[in-house]
């Protein structure tokens, strides 16, 4: 196979196509050429150049609207204009337009050589990028995403199904499961990988200010409005706008929303300026969005087009089997942090972590982890060091503990906890009256102070 | 096949005649040095004041086709391709016919300082660079190649004075 560069010159003055295609002809290149915007693109069609010489005024189709219509088919195509006449605004123009640069006819050889030999050359280098990049690529796996149970391999494979598409993505999963990560996993195997992923917690902000944090504003649309600046649609363009906590968004930006996501256009707040932005939409919630619109308070456009592919991420409860090798994960993360030497947990401990319900699923379990290692003093993390809340209060049937007093006793010390000793609220939940509590209390020895 | 140098508005007798004696060291086949009857005036350009060479090349293909072997025409005048502010040669690909400037060979141009031995150098090397695009060779990258490409006087100095073991065997009845 022929692996020289192909250059297509195109310019209506025959004399210039010769002179131009002999000259690279010798450069060892292969030439083509073509005599106007109309024949040029029926050859860019056909076959591919690496560099493009385009004559900037030419009868019919001129050189800016040929440069345009190539870039439109593709944005990384390489083109040199060609002016009679050097001036600042033909230069801005073409470069504003897309072009690698422009020279002035006639051209000095020497200027013109090495023009294109180096933009060849940094054309060159962004495809071996390109190819080095998907190669990583290749052997990242859906990132922190940790877990080998089949829920998550339905995961992994729903990931990398939807990723490829630009389809708009709805994440559902408890707290704590890990949606931005799923998030940024179908970002990190989408073909938009080199553009950023722009996260917004649509439920830590106040609507103005989440107005202003998602179109942007311009200088002095508000107080405190010192300076203009990009709202977080507009910085994802090219990439991924991850919309966390969309269930809490008001009615009104709801509709603003909507609005955006279906045009992809937008002002600043206090802007006239149309600004337009390419992203796609991935967005998560906890929340049953369902009973929001049954209940008014959700918009069922906006539902609709949100939730175009569903995510659900299982609570951690439902696939125990993920939690050893998840504690394991963050005792190595932890580890390395914090500089110390645990490396395992004691068999107790791991009965403890893996019988636990985890309502906080797997942000829990990291916090569990992490303040353990804070406070182990041996190089296995022991039952001891975990968070008193998951290892005392978690109310479970062992085979030790068959008789009834034994069971009652550790139902009221968990009911107790969970209430911050409130003895009213306990004896309510336990459907005694205080009094009886009082006396359980007295009856099991039981002590704020022991948990 | 043979090497016709025909000189037009060509007027240094020194460096033809060193010419002759060096391509003779170089080839097996014979040199001659031929008239040919080629206005060049035609092909000046007013506004550039620099002869178009694509044009006098295409009138030479006319005026030889008796010759059997590389004709090679020799000036003083600067010449041009439009689109290029100037080149110091043009020759037909796989061709026969081919156009050689001293003009920006000689030292002057660029010091003010004459030095025949260089623009010998010079013009034996470009001599044969074009002689090379007629026997179908293109530019090569190595540097010690004569078919090195030159767009600039200093990449004329810079590149070895012969054809490279890969070009050579394309150069027929070159001896080294």
């Amino acid at each position: 196979m022929d692996n020289r560069e192909r250059i297509l010159i195109v310019d209506d003055e025959k004399i210039v196509r010769e002179s131009l295609y002999h000259w690279f002809e010798e450069e060892n290149y292969i030439v083509d050429t073509a005599e106007d915007g109309e024949t040029a693109l029926k050859k860019y069609a056909k076959e591919k150049f690496d560099l493009l010489l385009v004559d900037m005024k030419m009868p019919g189709m001129s050189g800016l609207d040929l440069l345009s219509k190539i870039k439109a088919i593709d944005k990384d195509a390489l083109i040199i204009l060609i002016t009679a006449f050097a001036s600042v605004p033909t230069a801005i123009t073409a470069l504003k337009t897309g072009a690698y640069d422009y020279v002035t006819k006639p051209v000095d050889p020497d200027e013109l050589a090495h023009l294109v030999k180096k933009a060849l050359e940094q054309r060159a280098l962004k495809i071996e990028n390109t190819k080095l990049k998907e190669n990583i690529d290749e052997i990242i796996k859906p990132d922190n995403l940790i877990g080998e149970s089949y829920q998550m391999k339905k995961i992994y494979e729903l990931v990398h199904s939807v990723a490829r598409t630009d389809t708009t993505v709805m994440i559902r999963g408890e707290s704590g499961t890990g949606k931005e990560l799923v998030a940024k996993a179908i970002h990190i195997n989408s073909s938009r990988k080199y553009s950023p992923i722009i996260t917004v917690n649509c439920g830590a902000l106040a609507e103005s200010l989440l107005e202003s944090e998602l179109f942007g504003h311009e200088k002095g649309s508000f107080t405190g409005a010192q300076f203009k600046r990009k709202g977080k649609f507009e910085m994802a363009n090219g990439g991924t706008i991850f919309l966390d906590e969309i269930g809490s968004i008001s009615l009104r930006m709801q509709i603003e929303m909507l609005r955006v996501i279906e045009t992809k256009q937008f002002n600043r707040v206090g802007g006239n300026e149309l600004i337009k932005s390419d992203f796609r939409v991935i967005t998560a919630t906890n929340e049953p969005l369902e009973e929001l619109v049954k209940a008014g308070k959700f918009r069922e456009d906006l539902y609709y087009r949100l939730n175009v592919f569903t995510v659900v991420i299982p609570p951690l409860r439902e696939r125990r089997d993920d939690i050893p090798l998840l504690v394991s994960f963050f005792i190595n993360k932890f580890s390395t942090v914090m500089n110390k030497k645990i490396k395992s947990v004691s068999k107790e401990a791991m009965d403890f972590l893996m019988n636990y319900d985890w309502p906080g699923n797997v942000r829990e379990l990291e916090n569990a982890i992490e303040r353990a290692m804070v406070v182990g003093k041996s190089d296995s993390i022991i039952v001891d060091d975990l968070p008193f809340h998951v290892s005392k209060t978690n109310f479970e049937l062992d085979g030790n503990e068959k008789s009834l007093s034994s069971m009652e006793k550790k139902f009221i010390q968990k009911i107790l906890h969970e209430n911050n000793w409130n003895i009213s609220k306990t004896a309510q939940i336990l459907e005694i009256d205080r009094v009886t509590l009082y006396n359980k209390i007295n009856k099991y020895e039981l002590r704020k102070e022991e948990f | 096949m043979d090497i016709f140098i025909a000189p037009i508005k060509f007027h240094n007798n020194l460096l033809l005649q060193n010419l002759v004696t060096e391509l003779s060291k170089r080839f097996y086949c014979k040199i001659h040095v031929v008239n040919l009857n080629v206005n060049l005036d035609d092909f000046f350009s007013i506004e550039r004041k620099q002869y178009f060479s694509t044009q006098i090349i295409a009138e030479a293909i006319k005026l030889t086709d008796e010759f059997n072997g590389k004709i090679i025409m020799l000036t003083d005048v600067d010449i041009f391709v439009p689109a290029l502010t100037f080149v110091f040669g043009e020759a037909q690909l796989n061709g026969k016919h081919s156009i050689l400037s001293v003009c920006r060979l000689h030292e002057e141009f660029y010091s003010g300082i004459s030095n025949e031995n260089l623009l010998l150098e010079r013009t034996i090397k470009e001599i044969l660079h074009e002689l090379g695009h007629n026997y179908g060779l293109r530019h090569c990258a190595d540097w010690d190649c004569v078919m090195h490409a030159s767009n600039g006087i200093e990449e004329v100095d810079i590149k070895g004075n012969t054809f490279c073991r890969k070009c050579i065997s394309n150069v027929e009845t070159y001896k080294y």
